[in-house]
């Protein structure tokens, strides 16, 4: 069974990739329209990449997967960031 | 690179690295920092660990052995004083706490979850905030409680701890003997008409019985912070 764990847990990803804090970054999901910071989203690991859900419906709002030299992010279920800064 | 200061011994799992990190730029407290180790034949490692050290303090991590961990068991037993690892951080915003900040504070932590908590108890006592705060810390047995005895040195002037050990008791214990519970919130948690904030720390299982039952409480979900661990080691 794959643990599910918060957006904290991938903080520092995200910082890389966005090269800027992200956790505090406000999303709005696509499916439901709710509107939450990426640190209360959830966050499952185990798999091959990461994916990111909606902590209300759980539909995903993001998927990560690194590969050797490249790193693929898809944010298929964000229908919006709002990035402080 | 990071290079280990000093190492202390917390309990019979856990200990403490006190880590020089050239170019460190400070941290918040509730940050934590990546650890990266890279064996001799490339493979890479990577583990969150949260910072243990007041903000004006160099970075500490309280890192805690996972039998069959990949790193845990080499922090915890293996590493010494002028060893040197790669970390990343300091990372994270949304679960900080700072010492300006005036609402009654909870801080919600089980097992190693008290590592972030710890950060903020620290900040609180070197800032000289009388901040009203209150930890409520959940652990297995007395043996398994991280910190103890410097909580108790920091448990005046406004800052308190409430211990619950879930699987066995000292004779004499006067703390709770329990699992978190809507009875035990009750009795700890500050009433929802201050409008504190909440930090809450520990395993999914853990965070989510108490933030739902702070909640049930009657705290807005808006005032309540968590962040999850799970047993990667």
């Amino acid at each position: 069974m794959s643990r599910r764990l918060d957006g904290n847990a991938i903080a520092g990803d995200l910082m890389e990739l966005f090269g800027t804090e992200m956790t505090v970054a406000w999303a709005v999901c696509r499916s439901c329209g709710a509107h939450d910071q990426l640190a209360e989203m959830q966050v499952y690991r185990d798999a091959p990449g990461v994916v990111g859900r909606c902590s209300h419906c759980e539909a995903v709002l993001l998927r990560i997967v690194r590969a050797p030299g490249r790193t693929y992010v898809e944010l298929t279920g964000v229908a919006s960031l709002q990035i402080p800064g | 690179m990071a290079e280990v200061a000093a190492t202390v011994p917390e309990t019979s799992r856990t200990r403490t690295l006190v880590l020089d990190v050239p170019g460190w730029s400070g941290h918040r407290a509730g940050q934590h920092l990546d650890v990266r180790l890279t064996s001799d034949d490339g493979y890479q490692a990577q583990r969150s660990y949260s910072i243990a050290s007041a903000p004006d303090d160099r970075p500490a991590i309280t890192v805690e052995r996972l039998e069959d961990g990949e790193v845990s068991p080499y922090l915890v037993d293996e590493v010494h004083e002028g060893d040197a690892f790669e970390v990343r951080g300091p990372i994270g915003g949304y679960f900080v706490w700072e010492p300006g900040d005036e609402r009654p504070v909870l801080l919600v932590g089980g097992g190693s979850g008290v590592v972030p908590l710890m950060a903020m108890a620290r900040a609180r006592a070197m800032a000289g905030a009388d901040t009203p705060m209150r930890l409520l810390y959940s652990s297995r047995t007395i043996d398994d409680v991280i910190y103890r005895a410097e909580l108790d040195r920091l448990a005046r002037g406004g800052f308190d701890v409430a211990y619950t050990l879930t699987r066995g008791q000292p004779p004499g214990w006067q703390g709770y003997a329990r699992r978190i519970d809507d009875d035990l919130l009750r009795e700890v948690a500050w009433p929802a008409d201050g409008t504190p904030i909440v930090f809450v720390c520990g395993s999914t299982h853990f965070v989510d019985a108490a933030a739902d039952g702070l909640v049930r409480l009657g705290y807005e979900p808006g005032w309540i912070r968590t962040e999850r661990f799970g047993a990667t080691g």
